[in-house]
């Protein structure tokens, strides 16, 4: 799965076209603790999360994350979508509550993370 | 050993919105330097940890980079206020930051035991008052 289809998969808004919609997807995770994500993400996730700040894109771009996704409509701030265009990593907003957004990527054949790693 | 390359970052305590932009430097100039994504993704991990506890934790510090032909070492080293309890401190669980990092996301008790799980040798020195150096290794080979 890439982030295009991951993004209509969960009927989302691509906050940042400028990523590459082409990058592979090869995990599912969600969780709204920072340090726990820095612990336990890894390269190609897909990572739902309230946070909204500066720091979410710090952690996604340095674990090499393919996407953030932002459940039930919250709005992530400008200068947090700035970073994540710089950064190459896609931001998409959802309508969805993360339990629904889990049970679509689940569903849909995406694993969580390899617990290998 | 010769040392391929030194860069030194200062890190502003308190600094929450600018906070990772030193390990994306170093993470980048990693990267220009051809260093694997094994490597680089244990150093950006314990780089970003190490340097929330500097905006988290202390008065103000540096990180310093320094890269040979066998590993890449990161030194953390901060003015105060320092560790009482380094046993304490390394604990998983264990956290004294403030409300503003938890609001964050930041203060599960993992950045000490994280930075220890990606380097391949972690060293911690701290004196009350005096201030805390955290020095971590990561081989190339």
């Amino acid at each position: 799965m890439n982030v295009q289809q991951l993004t209509e998969l969960i009927n989302a808004r691509n906050m940042t076209p400028e990523a590459d919609a082409n990058t592979e997807v090869t995990c599912g995770y969600t969780c709204d603790l920072l340090s726990w994500v820095m612990a336990h993400g890894a390269a190609g996730m897909a990572w739902v999360t309230v946070q909204t700040h500066m720091n979410v894109i710090a952690v996604a771009s340095l674990m090499e994350m393919a996407a953030v996704i932002i459940p039930e409509g919250i709005v992530m701030e400008e200068p947090s979508l700035e970073k994540a265009r710089d950064e190459g990593i896609a931001v998409l907003q959802s309508d969805l509550t993360a339990y629904e957004i889990c049970a679509i990527l689940a569903k849909a054949g995406l694993p969580g993370k390899n617990r290998e790693e | 050993m010769a040392i391929l390359l030194e860069k030194s970052f200062p890190v502003e305590a308190g600094a929450y919105s600018t906070a990772g932009e030193a390990s994306t430097t170093i993470k980048r100039t990693l990267k220009q330097l051809g260093i694997s994504t094994e490597v680089l993704r244990h150093v950006s991990v314990a780089c970003y940890e190490v340097e929330l506890n500097l905006v988290i934790h202390s008065l103000g510090g540096t990180l310093t980079l320094l890269v040979d032909p066998e590993k890449v070492t990161l030194i953390s080293k901060d003015v105060g206020p320092g560790i009482p309890d380094i046993e304490k401190a390394m604990t998983e669980g264990f956290s004294t930051a403030n409300e503003e990092a938890r609001t964050l996301g930041f203060g599960a008790g993992m950045g000490l035991p994280n930075m220890k799980r990606n380097a391949t040798e972690f060293d911690i020195q701290s004196e009350v008052g005096v201030g805390t150096t955290i020095t971590m290794s990561f081989a190339l080979a």
